[in-house]
């Protein structure tokens, strides 16, 4: 991950759909304060939301970290999505676009990765899944 | 910190040897602003419970609301405010009921005989109710906000009316976060909507909706395919410029379904579509 300050770190568990919005309303915070703009806003609260579904769907729960980064004068968001579920066994399969080992629409990894601006996805079968990511301001 | 070890000490001994007067005068303080609402067993049980709490943190070592030896008095107080915010009772009645010890322990130490050391200790056991009282008034006011958010949360489940915008047009605005129980909720209405009006079209609006992602693109693709096995054809209208670009990026494909950027666009299809219909059938005919 980019070397950079972080700010106004929150975390917040997820253990139902209501902490799905919760989480989708901290990182519309965050968003705000960090100056993105409105499509960039919308992007980082989808791709949070279908990672903290994940997080909750497949993760059997877990928590997401949001934060304000500074890099130099450049503002940004980032997420940190954490669960000790049974991880991702095929990674590349998981980030096709279209599969889906239960009966989503197989988009919401894929998505999410195209949605932000730095993606990070550490995974383990049986230790776990997270996943980082940051949206910079333009 | 509100006490020093010893003035913890002296407090938890008076709890036990006064045990009885105690309970019996702090719960008749508690219950009497609350008359009527709660009854005396009731505020009587809650104290008790409480001062059973508080003995034995005291006896642990706690000299104040945030030592460690106060947690299960700390989830004993928040319950309590828990329970009394669903009740409708005010934060004022429900710290008084805390703050209501203080009398009795005015009492049980025979404060009124003027002996100073029982002054000092009883001004500083005052200070650790008061610090229980204002805990008890943080947690209800927490309380309260969860209250009114899941009231919100339901309101957003009970409006979400289906209308009748034009003959044989009806339409339902998706206000909110689209939940799986709302969107089983929205469908339901919608294709009831459908066969009570006989509309051939219907226009799902999401103007309101604040993030469209997979889930709910996934809700809105099978309540349009659920309406045309019944026939009727869907319009999604109120797709805002950003909701557009991240439906994009994020890989979600409409199909052959009619987007509209406003409800009026949608409507003004709708319409031409049916009286195209009207007169095809004219021409039959
Ligand atoms: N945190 C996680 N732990 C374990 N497996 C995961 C996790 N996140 C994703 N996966 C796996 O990756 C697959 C693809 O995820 P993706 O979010 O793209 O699709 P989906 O959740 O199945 O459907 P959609 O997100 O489109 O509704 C999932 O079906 C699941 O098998
Ligand atoms: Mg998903």
């Amino acid at each position: 991950m980019t070397t950079s300050e972080a700010t106004d770190r929150q975390v917040q568990a997820i253990s139902s759909d209501e902490d799905v919005v919760r989480v989708r309303q901290l990182v519309r915070t965050a968003a705000v304060a960090a100056k993105l703009s409105l499509v960039d806003q919308t992007k980082v609260v989808t791709a949070a939301s279908e990672l903290a579904r994940n997080t909750l769907v497949y993760g059997g729960g877990g928590s997401a970290e949001v934060c304000r980064v500074l890099n130099g004068s450049r503002h940004g968001v980032r997420i940190v999505f954490t669960d000790s579920g049974p991880g991702i066994a095929d990674v590349e399969l998981a980030l096709t676009d279209g599969y889906t080992s239960g009966t989503g629409m197989g988009l919401g990894l894929s998505g999410a990765r195209r949605l932000v601006d730095e993606f990070h996805l550490d995974t383990a079968v049986g230790a776990g899944t997270t996943v980082a990511v940051v949206k910079w301001a333009r | 910190m509100a006490l020093n070890a010893e003035q913890a000490e002296r407090l938890g001994q008076l709890l036990s040897t006064h045990s009885d007067r105690i309970s019996q005068r702090w719960s008749e303080v508690a219950a009497a602003p609350l008359k009527g609402r709660l009854t005396v067993a009731e505020a009587a049980r809650h104290t008790g419970e409480l001062q059973a709490q508080l003995r034995s943190a005291l006896l642990a070592g706690a000299t104040g609301v945030d030592s460690v030896h106060s947690a299960e008095l700390r989830a004993l107080l928040t319950e309590l405010s828990r329970s009394r915010a669903r009740m409708g009772f005010t934060a004022s009645e429900t710290a008084t009921s805390v703050f209501a010890l203080k009398t009795a322990l005015y009492e049980a130490a025979d404060v009124e005989k003027g002996d100073d050391a029982a002054l000092r200790d009883y001004v500083a056991w005052s200070a650790l109710i008061d610090e229980l009282g204002l805990f008890t008034f943080e947690a209800y006011s927490r309380a309260r906000e969860e209250i009114i958010t899941a009231q919100g949360e339901q309101l957003l489940e009970l409006s979400t009316p289906v209308v009748k915008l034009w003959e044989g047009v009806v339409a339902v605005p998706l206000v909110g976060t689209l939940d799986s129980a709302r969107a089983q909720v929205v469908m339901e209405r919608l294709l009831e909507a459908l066969v009570d009006t006989g509309s051939p079209y219907a226009i799902i609006d999401i103007t309101g909706v604040p993030a469209v992602d997979t889930q709910v693109a996934q809700h809105v693709l099978k309540t349009v395919m659920a309406a045309r096995l019944m026939g009727a054809e869907c319009i999604i209208s109120g797709i805002r410029p950003q909701i557009a670009q991240t439906i994009v990026t994020l890989g979600i494909e409409f199909g052959d379904i009619v987007t509209k950027a406003s409800l009026a666009d949608a409507l003004r299809h709708a319409v031409q579509r049916r009286n195209a219909d009207q007169r095809a059938v004219k021409r039959e005919a």
